[in-house]
């Protein structure tokens, strides 16, 4: 075919987010032991119970091993070599947002995330968090009036240490895995959000991650809890400067549903995902888990990956609560050498809960896309329902597409779907697409979106648009 | 406006176009006939530039320009469609999407700025009613669950909005009841104007009493072996093709 040079140009072009800030960064000495937890602690003012959680983290933690059980090839991460707290140098605490280091303004200016109010686009607060630190949120005012709190997680542990005692930890435990007691150990910020009860949260909240120290490991906590009645949508995006070394992300997201709440979490994932031949990019290690107890409650997770050089995360519904519904929603895209092993686990326990997962892999150059998910119903889950369906579009011929689909029924009343494709984008639809003018970029890109458009048309409008493109960027150069 | 030169062409290493002469002007219409796998739709992909199919010599000029060395979205743009004997499912892609991607690709080869999304649909609402299809059927994916019958005349109201000044139909008359062959020949009728050009390859006589041709090409074996007007087809409705075998045996 004659888009050769199409693929040339497009091989080169680079990741669009790659760039980094020179701003002063306060960084503690490289390395994991538990004075480097009691640092963290220390740093952060918390209070008492605060390292209390963090020190036992710690300590299962140096019991536990590094998973292999995924289908990636991981390096052994070398939690000695990380440096655990980054955060910009600032003067005095932040009290207002104009006292935002310029530095750091433009630096979310040029990844289009507003941190001035004034120029946020309509309806969306927004939280940005810069290495290990939260350096903005925009709207707290007004969500105040409502009673939202929409915060730096650092700030709700010294603020609202009740919530956080009675809510942190108990959806996803340190013990739960061994990236959970890490994040456990060692998490800098993150963001904290509580719509009280009767509550509809009157804008979308956005927390956006950006690494961007070097040799650094991010480590951001997000707790989410939705009193009776209540509703949010969520959103998360995420970018990090291109460096030749891996770096590691271990984040955590808890979210919690009293009766009949709604939480919407929308992620656009787009660390670096490395180069072309797979040198550097982010190991992106995320455990996202949704305690759904509330009745008639319901959590819908979104996600859109197309970065990282390795993604491992299964944001997951832990339906307890009567009648309560989870949602899980997937693109997952991988190209050159990133790897992949996403997917969502539906735990029914009450009764009549229902769930729905719908993946769509994308995989091209020499990636490794997996889904990997279970669908567990326990014995006294009586009138569960659960539909999946995982299909794979494979856009080259040396990427790699696996379903790994577990289901455990333990209640002879539960009603569970699976439904799965493959396929291809064959020559002959690129040429139907280049007759009627349409160049092949285009048409990949079209016949991408076409294929993922169920789970875009959950996103929020602007992030939608954005994801779409995203997607485009992410496979170009991959037919060829 | 479209002047072929001694075509050959082959797929797999197998030749299949052996020297192809061809002249078309705006405002014709001419119709190529010929028995099965005497090149007819080799002819029409190789105009179109399907990857599949390798030139290996001669030459085609379309409207001044070097059309065998155009990439085959440019030959597109340039105002070369064909009307596709199989149309292709594209699942999940709306035939509105797929259209305003093809129609604002043009324009901006053009150098025009794209349609609005009002324009768009206006333009849109005009054209299915050349070929009376169902309104609903935009909103569907390309071609995905079609009946053959809707199959075509998706391909008619794709040549409506782009409105190309070469327009090859490769036996669009194919799998199409009698009602549906009316409706598709006579949407290509509708369309034709002293600007463009039409080329109809079929089997039959019956897509002719629809759209008429100037001239009529008889190919067997890769080569234009007889050139008339429309009385031919008649005769070779009458005839059949075997004593055109016999005349020119290799």
């Amino acid at each position: 075919m004659a888009d050769n040079e199409f693929i040339a140009a497009k091989a080169e072009e680079t990741y669009k987010y790659g760039f980094s800030t020179e701003i002063e960064t306060e960084t503690i000495p490289r390395g994991l032991t538990e004075e480097t937890v009691r640092r963290i602690s220390a740093l952060k003012n918390e209070p008492e119970f605060m390292l209390d959680f963090r020190l036992q983290a710690f300590h299962l933690l140096s019991k536990m091993q590094q998973p292999q059980w995924a289908h990636l090839k991981v390096p052994t991460v070398d939690l000695q070599s990380i440096i655990y707290y980054a955060a910009p140098k600032k003067k005095e605490t932040i009290g207002s947002l104009d006292e935002v280091d310029p530095e750091i303004r433009k630096t979310f200016d040029r990844l289009g995330i507003p941190t001035k109010e004034q120029e946020a686009l309509a309806g969306v607060a927004v939280d940005a968090v810069l290495d290990s630190t939260s350096v903005s949120t925009t709207f707290r005012e007004r969500l105040a009036k409502d009673g939202i709190i929409f915060c730096p997680i650092s700030e709700a542990i010294r603020s609202y240490p009740e919530l956080i005692k009675k809510y942190l930890g108990k959806v996803v435990p340190a013990s739960d895995n061994y990236f959970a007691a890490l994040n456990s150990a060692v998490f800098s910020d993150g963001s904290f959000v509580y719509i009280p009860k009767g509550v509809r949260c009157p804008m979308e909240l956005s927390t956006y991650f950006r690494i961007n120290a070097r040799e650094t490991g991010q480590f951001e906590r997000t707790l989410i809890v939705a009193d009776e009645d209540s509703y949010v949508s969520y959103l998360e995006g995420c970018t990090a400067p291109m460096r030749d070394e891996n770096q590691l992300h271990a984040a955590i997201v808890e979210i919690i549903t009293e009766d009949r709440a709604e939480v919407k979490y929308s992620t656009v994932q787009n660390w670096y995902p490395g180069d072309k031949n797979g040198k550097g990019g982010i190991y992106n290690f995320v455990t996202k888990r949704a305690l759904v107890r509330g009745v008639n409650s319901k959590v819908s997770w979104t996600q859109v990956e197309t970065g990282s050089a390795i993604t491992w995360k299964y944001p997951s519904c832990v339906l307890s609560g009567d009648n309560s519904i989870g949602e899980f929603y997937s693109v997952a895209v991988t190209n050159n050498y990133q790897q992949a092993d996403t997917g969502t686990k539906m735990i029914h326990v009450g009764k009549n809960t229902r769930s729905t997962i719908i993946s769509k892999g994308i995989s091209a150059g020499h990636s490794e896309n997996s889904y990997r998910g279970l669908v567990k119903v326990v014995p006294n889950a009586d009138g569960a329902r659960n539909f999946s369906q995982c299909d794979s579009l494979l856009l080259s011929d040396t990427c790699g597409a696996h379903t790994f689909p577990y289901a455990e029924v333990g209640n002879p009343t539960a009603q569970i779907e699976h439904e799965a494709t493959t396929s291809k984008i064959s020559e002959d639809q690129l040429f139907y697409c280049n007759q009627r003018g349409i160049a092949t970029e285009d048409a990949v890109g079209l016949i991408v979106n076409g294929y993922a458009k169920e789970v875009l048309n959950r996103l929020p409008m602007e992030f939608a648009i954005e994801a779409q493109k995203l997607l485009q960027i992410s496979i170009e150069n991959s037919v060829g | 406006m479209l002047h072929i030169e001694n075509l050959h062409a082959s797929v797999d290493g197998k030749e299949i176009l052996r020297g192809i002469n061809l002249d078309i002007k705006a405002g014709e219409t001419h119709a190529i006939m010929g028995p099965n796998g005497s090149g007819k739709s080799t002819l029409s992909a190789v105009l179109a530039g399907n990857p599949a199919y390798t030139v290996t010599s001669g030459t085609a000029v379309f409207n001044g320009k070097d059309l065998l060395s155009m990439k085959p979205e440019d030959r597109a743009n340039e105002g070369l469609f064909l009307s596709f004997q199989y149309p292709v499912e594209i699942p999940g892609v709306s035939m509105t999407n797929f259209l305003k991607a093809a129609v604002n690709g043009k324009r901006k080869y053009r150098g025009e700025e794209p349609l609005s999304a009002s324009d768009f649909l206006k333009l849109m609402r005009e054209k299915k009613k050349i070929v009376e299809i169902d309104s609903n059927l935009t909103n569907r994916a390309v071609n995905e669950g079609f009946s053959g019958g809707e199959k075509k005349k998706n391909e008619i109201f794709q040549m409506a909005m782009l409105e190309p000044c070469i327009r090859i139909l490769d036996e669009t008359d194919s799998g199409l009841d009698i009602d549906a062959l009316r409706i598709v020949a006579n949407g290509v009728t509708k369309l034709k104007s002293k600007d463009n050009a039409t080329v109809v390859i079929t089997h039959y006589q019956r897509l002719l009493d629809y759209i008429v041709p100037d001239y009529i090409h008889i190919l067997y074996h890769g080569r234009i072996v007889m050139t008339g007007d429309k009385k031919l087809a008649l005769e070779l409705e009458e005839r059949g093709y075997d004593w055109i075998k016999e005349q020119f045996k290799d």
